[in-house]
Protein backbone atom coordinates (compact mmCIF):
# COMPACT_ATOMS: atom_id res chain seq x y z
CA UNK A 1 0.00 0.00 0.00
CA UNK A 2 1.44 3.73 -0.94
CA UNK A 3 2.06 6.03 2.00
CA UNK A 4 0.35 8.37 -0.29
CA UNK A 5 -2.31 10.40 1.47
CA UNK A 6 -5.83 8.85 -0.21
CA UNK A 7 -7.03 11.04 -3.67
CA UNK A 8 -9.00 14.30 -3.21
CA UNK A 9 -12.37 13.08 -3.28
CA UNK A 10 -14.40 14.88 -6.89
CA UNK A 11 -17.39 16.01 -5.30
CA UNK A 12 -17.08 19.04 -2.49
CA UNK A 13 -17.79 16.67 0.53
CA UNK A 14 -17.63 12.80 1.31
CA UNK A 15 -18.66 10.78 3.88
CA UNK A 16 -15.85 10.60 6.04
CA UNK A 17 -15.70 6.91 6.39
CA UNK A 18 -15.45 6.19 2.85
CA UNK A 19 -11.76 7.22 2.82
CA UNK A 20 -11.15 4.61 5.00
CA UNK A 21 -13.25 2.27 2.84
CA UNK A 22 -12.34 -0.05 -0.20
CA UNK A 23 -15.12 1.44 -2.12
CA UNK A 24 -14.83 -1.09 -5.50
CA UNK A 25 -16.13 -3.42 -2.60
CA UNK A 26 -18.88 -1.45 -1.24
CA UNK A 27 -21.89 -2.16 -1.02
CA UNK A 28 -21.20 -4.64 1.09
CA UNK A 29 -22.97 -8.16 2.06
CA UNK A 30 -24.24 -7.21 5.91
CA UNK A 31 -27.86 -7.46 5.98
CA UNK A 32 -30.33 -4.10 6.21
CA UNK A 33 -30.08 -3.23 10.15
CA UNK A 34 -26.92 -5.37 11.26
CA UNK A 35 -24.94 -3.34 13.72
CA UNK A 36 -21.27 -4.27 12.28
CA UNK A 37 -21.30 -1.64 9.78
CA UNK A 38 -22.32 0.85 12.36
CA UNK A 39 -18.73 -0.59 14.28
CA UNK A 40 -16.79 0.32 11.00
CA UNK A 41 -18.16 3.97 11.08
CA UNK A 42 -16.69 3.90 14.82
CA UNK A 43 -13.46 2.34 14.55
CA UNK A 44 -12.52 4.66 11.11
CA UNK A 45 -13.31 7.75 13.05
CA UNK A 46 -11.18 6.38 16.23
CA UNK A 47 -8.34 5.56 13.79
CA UNK A 48 -8.41 8.76 12.44
CA UNK A 49 -8.73 10.60 15.51
CA UNK A 50 -5.49 8.48 16.94
CA UNK A 51 -3.22 9.78 14.83
CA UNK A 52 -1.75 6.54 14.29
CA UNK A 53 0.36 6.54 10.43
CA UNK A 54 -2.13 4.31 7.32
CA UNK A 55 0.97 2.52 6.98
CA UNK A 56 1.40 1.65 10.74
CA UNK A 57 -2.07 -0.22 11.22
CA UNK A 58 -2.62 -3.68 9.98
CA UNK A 59 -6.21 -5.67 10.64
CA UNK A 60 -6.79 -8.92 10.88
CA UNK A 61 -9.79 -10.76 10.61
CA UNK A 62 -11.18 -14.39 10.79
CA UNK A 63 -14.24 -15.99 9.74
CA UNK A 64 -17.99 -14.97 9.75
CA UNK A 65 -19.88 -11.52 9.02
CA UNK A 66 -17.25 -9.60 11.04
CA UNK A 67 -14.67 -11.05 9.30
CA UNK A 68 -15.81 -9.34 6.07
CA UNK A 69 -14.33 -6.09 7.64
CA UNK A 70 -10.75 -6.59 6.78
CA UNK A 71 -11.78 -7.04 3.28
CA UNK A 72 -13.47 -3.48 3.03
CA UNK A 73 -11.18 -1.63 5.15
CA UNK A 74 -8.22 0.18 2.69
CA UNK A 75 -5.85 -0.79 5.22
CA UNK A 76 -2.91 -3.29 5.43
CA UNK A 77 -5.48 -6.32 5.74
CA UNK A 78 -5.48 -9.85 5.99
CA UNK A 79 -8.16 -12.77 6.28
CA UNK A 80 -7.33 -15.75 8.06
CA UNK A 81 -8.61 -19.20 8.24
CA UNK A 82 -11.34 -20.19 10.62
CA UNK A 83 -10.96 -18.75 14.55
CA UNK A 84 -6.98 -18.02 13.77
CA UNK A 85 -6.68 -14.12 13.19
CA UNK A 86 -5.22 -13.54 16.82
CA UNK A 87 -2.57 -16.41 16.07
CA UNK A 88 -1.64 -14.46 13.29
CA UNK A 89 -1.84 -10.98 14.42
CA UNK A 90 0.67 -12.27 17.32
CA UNK A 91 2.98 -13.47 13.89
CA UNK A 92 2.44 -9.90 12.60
CA UNK A 93 2.94 -8.41 15.58
CA UNK A 94 6.70 -10.20 16.26
CA UNK A 95 7.64 -9.86 12.99
CA UNK A 96 7.52 -6.21 12.78
CA UNK A 97 6.45 -4.75 16.44
CA UNK A 98 6.38 -1.08 14.95
CA UNK A 99 2.94 -2.08 13.56
CA UNK A 100 -0.57 -1.83 15.29
CA UNK A 101 -2.15 -4.92 14.71
CA UNK A 102 -6.38 -4.96 15.15
CA UNK A 103 -7.95 -7.99 15.48
CA UNK A 104 -11.79 -7.41 14.26
CA UNK A 105 -13.56 -10.15 14.20
CA UNK A 106 -16.91 -12.13 15.51
CA UNK A 107 -17.44 -13.99 18.77
CA UNK A 108 -17.52 -17.92 16.82
CA UNK A 109 -14.60 -17.41 15.44
CA UNK A 110 -12.71 -15.70 18.50
CA UNK A 111 -14.35 -17.66 21.30
CA UNK A 112 -15.16 -20.77 19.88
CA UNK A 113 -12.91 -21.55 17.24
CA UNK A 114 -9.70 -19.28 18.26
CA UNK A 115 -10.99 -19.49 21.83
CA UNK A 116 -7.51 -20.90 22.94
CA UNK A 117 -5.71 -18.26 20.61
CA UNK A 118 -7.44 -15.49 22.55
CA UNK A 119 -6.82 -17.23 26.28
CA UNK A 120 -3.33 -17.09 25.42
CA UNK A 121 -2.73 -13.77 23.64
CA UNK A 122 -4.72 -12.33 27.28
CA UNK A 123 -2.24 -14.26 28.92
CA UNK A 124 0.67 -13.16 26.81
CA UNK A 125 -0.52 -9.35 27.16
CA UNK A 126 0.34 -9.28 23.27
CA UNK A 127 0.60 -6.21 22.03
CA UNK A 128 -3.03 -6.08 19.92
CA UNK A 129 -6.36 -4.27 19.95
CA UNK A 130 -9.26 -7.41 19.78
CA UNK A 131 -12.52 -5.94 18.86
CA UNK A 132 -14.99 -8.59 18.85
CA UNK A 133 -18.47 -7.84 17.43
CA UNK A 134 -20.97 -9.80 19.22
CA UNK A 135 -24.11 -10.65 17.41
CA UNK A 136 -24.75 -13.58 19.58
CA UNK A 137 -25.13 -16.47 16.79
CA UNK A 138 -23.06 -17.54 13.70
CA UNK A 139 -24.60 -15.26 11.11
CA UNK A 140 -22.69 -16.40 8.01
CA UNK A 141 -23.22 -20.29 8.51
CA UNK A 142 -26.95 -20.11 9.31
CA UNK A 143 -27.59 -19.03 12.92
CA UNK A 144 -26.03 -22.10 14.76
CA UNK A 145 -25.59 -21.60 18.48
CA UNK A 146 -22.29 -19.77 19.49
CA UNK A 147 -20.64 -19.54 22.76
CA UNK A 148 -22.38 -16.34 23.28
CA UNK A 149 -25.86 -17.17 22.99
CA UNK A 150 -27.80 -16.53 25.79
CA UNK A 151 -29.96 -18.59 28.04
CA UNK A 152 -32.98 -20.03 26.25
CA UNK A 153 -32.19 -17.93 22.92
CA UNK A 154 -33.37 -19.98 19.89
CA UNK A 155 -31.19 -20.86 17.20
CA UNK A 156 -31.04 -23.33 14.38
CA UNK A 157 -29.07 -26.02 16.35
CA UNK A 158 -31.13 -25.19 19.68
CA UNK A 159 -34.71 -25.17 18.21
CA UNK A 160 -36.43 -25.61 21.94
CA UNK A 161 -34.21 -23.14 23.32
CA UNK A 162 -30.55 -23.01 24.25
CA UNK A 163 -29.21 -24.46 27.56
CA UNK A 164 -25.42 -24.16 27.51
CA UNK A 165 -24.25 -21.55 29.75
CA UNK A 166 -22.62 -18.86 27.88
CA UNK A 167 -19.11 -17.08 27.81
CA UNK A 168 -18.81 -13.77 29.69
CA UNK A 169 -16.99 -11.81 27.13
CA UNK A 170 -15.52 -9.37 29.87
CA UNK A 171 -14.85 -11.75 32.34
CA UNK A 172 -13.01 -14.20 30.21
CA UNK A 173 -10.73 -11.17 28.81
CA UNK A 174 -10.14 -9.92 32.57
CA UNK A 175 -9.18 -13.12 34.17
CA UNK A 176 -7.05 -14.28 31.09
CA UNK A 177 -5.21 -11.06 31.60
CA UNK A 178 -6.32 -8.42 29.34
CA UNK A 179 -5.16 -4.71 30.33
CA UNK A 180 -8.28 -3.28 28.68
CA UNK A 181 -11.29 -4.25 28.75
CA UNK A 182 -14.72 -2.27 27.74
CA UNK A 183 -18.18 -3.51 26.15
CA UNK A 184 -20.66 -0.88 23.74
CA UNK A 185 -23.28 -2.23 22.32
CA UNK A 186 -23.67 -0.60 18.59
CA UNK A 187 -26.14 1.72 19.78
CA UNK A 188 -23.44 3.44 21.91
CA UNK A 189 -21.59 4.83 18.67
CA UNK A 190 -19.83 8.30 20.36
CA UNK A 191 -18.75 6.25 23.11
CA UNK A 192 -17.55 3.40 21.36
CA UNK A 193 -15.52 5.33 19.10
CA UNK A 194 -13.79 7.30 21.86
CA UNK A 195 -12.98 3.40 23.46
CA UNK A 196 -11.75 2.07 20.70
CA UNK A 197 -9.35 5.25 20.26
CA UNK A 198 -7.89 4.53 24.10
CA UNK A 199 -7.68 0.58 23.11
CA UNK A 200 -5.68 1.64 19.81
CA UNK A 201 -3.32 3.92 21.94
CA UNK A 202 -2.60 1.58 25.09
CA UNK A 203 0.17 -0.81 24.92
CA UNK A 204 -0.57 -4.25 25.49
CA UNK A 205 -3.85 -6.79 24.63
CA UNK A 206 -7.07 -4.85 24.72
CA UNK A 207 -10.33 -6.10 24.14
CA UNK A 208 -13.83 -3.92 23.12
CA UNK A 209 -16.90 -6.14 22.85
CA UNK A 210 -19.36 -4.88 20.72
CA UNK A 211 -23.03 -5.81 21.10
CA UNK A 212 -24.69 -6.01 17.51
CA UNK A 213 -28.19 -7.05 16.34
CA UNK A 214 -28.45 -9.59 13.70
CA UNK A 215 -31.52 -9.19 12.69
CA UNK A 216 -31.64 -11.66 10.00
CA UNK A 217 -30.55 -15.23 12.32
CA UNK A 218 -31.00 -14.47 15.59
CA UNK A 219 -33.71 -11.56 16.30
CA UNK A 220 -35.73 -13.76 13.41
CA UNK A 221 -35.72 -16.82 15.30
CA UNK A 222 -36.34 -15.08 18.88
CA UNK A 223 -38.91 -12.75 16.98
CA UNK A 224 -37.06 -9.98 18.26
CA UNK A 225 -38.13 -7.45 15.00
CA UNK A 226 -35.86 -5.77 12.71
CA UNK A 227 -32.85 -4.14 13.83
CA UNK A 228 -33.90 -1.00 14.51
CA UNK A 229 -36.12 -2.98 17.38
CA UNK A 230 -32.67 -4.28 18.72
CA UNK A 231 -31.09 -1.02 18.64
CA UNK A 232 -34.17 1.02 20.95
CA UNK A 233 -33.91 -2.20 22.93
CA UNK A 234 -29.92 -0.97 23.32
CA UNK A 235 -31.38 2.03 24.33
CA UNK A 236 -33.64 1.04 26.73
CA UNK A 237 -32.09 -1.24 28.37
CA UNK A 238 -28.51 -0.84 28.63
CA UNK A 239 -26.64 0.81 31.21
CA UNK A 240 -23.35 2.54 31.44
CA UNK A 241 -21.04 1.28 34.58
CA UNK A 242 -17.61 2.50 34.11
CA UNK A 243 -15.50 -0.01 36.21
CA UNK A 244 -17.87 -2.35 37.39
CA UNK A 245 -17.03 -5.82 38.35
CA UNK A 246 -16.79 -8.04 35.13
CA UNK A 247 -18.22 -10.78 36.73
CA UNK A 248 -21.79 -9.17 37.00
CA UNK A 249 -21.61 -8.00 33.75
CA UNK A 250 -23.05 -11.37 31.92
CA UNK A 251 -25.34 -11.25 29.15
CA UNK A 252 -29.12 -12.71 29.28
CA UNK A 253 -31.71 -13.48 27.31
CA UNK A 254 -33.10 -9.98 26.15
CA UNK A 255 -31.95 -8.61 29.89
CA UNK A 256 -30.09 -5.50 30.89
CA UNK A 257 -26.83 -4.76 29.22
CA UNK A 258 -24.10 -3.35 31.41
CA UNK A 259 -21.87 -1.44 29.23
CA UNK A 260 -18.97 0.46 29.96
CA UNK A 261 -14.93 0.73 30.67
CA UNK A 262 -14.46 -2.18 32.68
CA UNK A 263 -10.65 -2.59 33.44
CA UNK A 264 -7.68 -0.22 32.07
CA UNK A 265 -4.38 -1.27 33.87
CA UNK A 266 -1.02 -2.14 33.47
CA UNK A 267 1.77 -4.50 33.02
CA UNK A 268 4.51 -5.52 30.69
CA UNK A 269 3.91 -6.76 27.15
CA UNK A 270 4.97 -9.90 25.98
CA UNK A 271 7.89 -8.50 23.63
CA UNK A 272 8.89 -6.20 26.64
CA UNK A 273 9.11 -9.11 29.20
CA UNK A 274 10.74 -10.93 26.47
CA UNK A 275 13.67 -8.39 26.46
CA UNK A 276 13.64 -7.35 29.79
CA UNK A 277 14.12 -11.08 30.75
CA UNK A 278 17.01 -11.89 28.26
CA UNK A 279 18.94 -8.52 29.12
CA UNK A 280 18.90 -9.12 32.47
CA UNK A 281 20.01 -13.18 32.21
CA UNK A 282 22.70 -12.95 29.24
CA UNK A 283 23.93 -9.10 29.73
CA UNK A 284 26.16 -8.32 27.47
CA UNK A 285 25.76 -11.05 25.07
CA UNK A 286 22.37 -10.17 24.92
CA UNK A 287 21.23 -9.16 20.86
CA UNK A 288 17.72 -7.37 19.74
CA UNK A 289 16.21 -8.83 17.21
CA UNK A 290 15.92 -7.12 13.83
CA UNK A 291 13.77 -4.06 13.27
CA UNK A 292 12.70 -4.51 17.20
CA UNK A 293 14.38 -1.12 18.08
CA UNK A 294 12.57 0.44 20.83
CA UNK A 295 11.15 -2.44 22.12
CA UNK A 296 11.83 -3.12 25.99
CA UNK A 297 12.66 0.12 26.68
CA UNK A 298 10.66 2.25 30.04
CA UNK A 299 7.43 3.64 28.61
CA UNK A 300 5.67 6.75 30.11
CA UNK A 301 2.15 5.23 31.18
CA UNK B 1 -38.16 43.21 12.25
CA UNK B 2 -35.05 41.96 14.39
CA UNK B 3 -37.22 39.40 15.71
CA UNK B 4 -38.27 38.34 12.54
CA UNK B 5 -34.85 37.96 12.30
CA UNK B 6 -34.21 36.24 15.38
CA UNK B 7 -36.86 33.56 14.69
CA UNK B 8 -35.34 32.07 11.33
CA UNK B 9 -33.11 29.68 12.39
CA UNK B 10 -29.55 29.47 11.36
CA UNK B 11 -28.41 27.13 9.03
CA UNK B 12 -25.59 25.11 10.94
CA UNK B 13 -25.58 21.62 9.12
CA UNK B 14 -25.92 19.49 5.82
CA UNK B 15 -26.98 16.04 5.44
CA UNK B 16 -26.15 14.15 2.51
CA UNK B 17 -27.51 11.18 1.45
CA UNK B 18 -26.65 8.27 -1.05
CA UNK B 19 -30.02 6.59 -1.44
CA UNK B 20 -28.78 3.94 -3.72
CA UNK B 21 -26.27 2.88 -0.93
CA UNK B 22 -29.46 2.93 1.37
CA UNK B 23 -30.84 -0.62 3.03
CA UNK B 24 -33.88 1.20 4.75
CA UNK B 25 -32.75 0.23 7.80
CA UNK B 26 -34.06 3.60 10.33
CA UNK B 27 -30.99 4.00 12.21
CA UNK B 28 -30.60 7.81 10.83
CA UNK B 29 -34.09 8.29 11.01
CA UNK B 30 -34.70 6.66 14.85
CA UNK B 31 -31.60 8.42 16.19
CA UNK B 32 -31.22 12.01 14.35
CA UNK B 33 -31.60 14.21 17.77
CA UNK B 34 -33.06 16.74 15.96
CA UNK B 35 -36.09 14.49 13.50
CA UNK B 36 -34.57 16.28 9.89
CA UNK B 37 -34.80 12.76 8.78
CA UNK B 38 -38.19 10.53 7.73
CA UNK B 39 -38.51 7.72 5.60
CA UNK B 40 -39.51 8.34 2.17
CA UNK B 41 -42.40 6.80 0.81
CA UNK B 42 -40.39 6.27 -2.74
CA UNK B 43 -37.70 2.81 -3.24
CA UNK B 44 -34.66 2.92 -4.39
CA UNK B 45 -33.29 0.50 -7.07
CA UNK B 46 -32.95 -2.20 -5.06
CA UNK B 47 -36.45 -1.70 -3.52
CA UNK B 48 -35.39 -0.09 -0.09
CA UNK B 49 -37.32 3.18 1.49
CA UNK B 50 -34.68 5.63 2.05
CA UNK B 51 -34.49 8.47 4.11
CA UNK B 52 -35.89 11.98 2.82
CA UNK B 53 -34.91 15.49 5.16
CA UNK B 54 -38.15 16.45 5.85
CA UNK B 55 -36.38 19.91 7.85
CA UNK B 56 -33.06 20.59 6.37
CA UNK B 57 -33.06 23.86 8.45
CA UNK B 58 -32.81 21.88 11.70
CA UNK B 59 -29.60 19.85 10.99
CA UNK B 60 -26.75 20.78 13.23
CA UNK B 61 -24.28 18.82 11.55
CA UNK B 62 -23.75 16.45 14.63
CA UNK B 63 -22.94 13.71 12.65
CA UNK B 64 -24.94 10.90 14.30
CA UNK B 65 -26.54 10.21 10.95
CA UNK B 66 -23.43 8.59 9.20
CA UNK B 67 -21.91 7.59 12.34
CA UNK B 68 -24.89 4.97 12.77
CA UNK B 69 -25.44 4.04 9.00
CA UNK B 70 -24.03 0.90 9.06
CA UNK B 71 -24.04 1.54 5.05
CA UNK B 72 -22.11 4.39 4.72
CA UNK B 73 -24.98 5.98 3.07
CA UNK B 74 -25.53 8.70 5.01
CA UNK B 75 -23.49 11.67 6.67
CA UNK B 76 -23.84 14.75 8.30
CA UNK B 77 -21.08 17.90 8.36
CA UNK B 78 -21.20 21.13 9.85
CA UNK B 79 -21.05 24.29 7.10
Amino acid sequence: MSTQAPPAPTCEVHNPTEQWLRMDRIPHIWCPGCGIGSSVNCFTDALEKSKIPRDNVSIVSGIGCTGRTAGYLKLDSFHTTHGRPIAFATGLKLANPKLKVVVYSGDGDLFAIGGNHFIHAARRNMDMTVICVNNMTYGMTGGQVTPTTPLTAKATTSPYGNFEEPFNLPYLAESCGAVYVARWTSFHVRQLSKSIREALLKPGFTFIEVVAPCPTLYARRNRLGAGIDAMKYYREQSEIKNGAPTRDVALGFQSKIICGKFVDTSRPTWLEAQVQQHRAVLGDKFTLAENWEGVGEPRED
Amino acid sequence: MSQVEKAKPKIRGEVIVDRERCKGCYFCVEFCPTDVLAMSEDFNLKGYHFPEIIAADRCTGCGLCGAYCPDFAIFGHRI
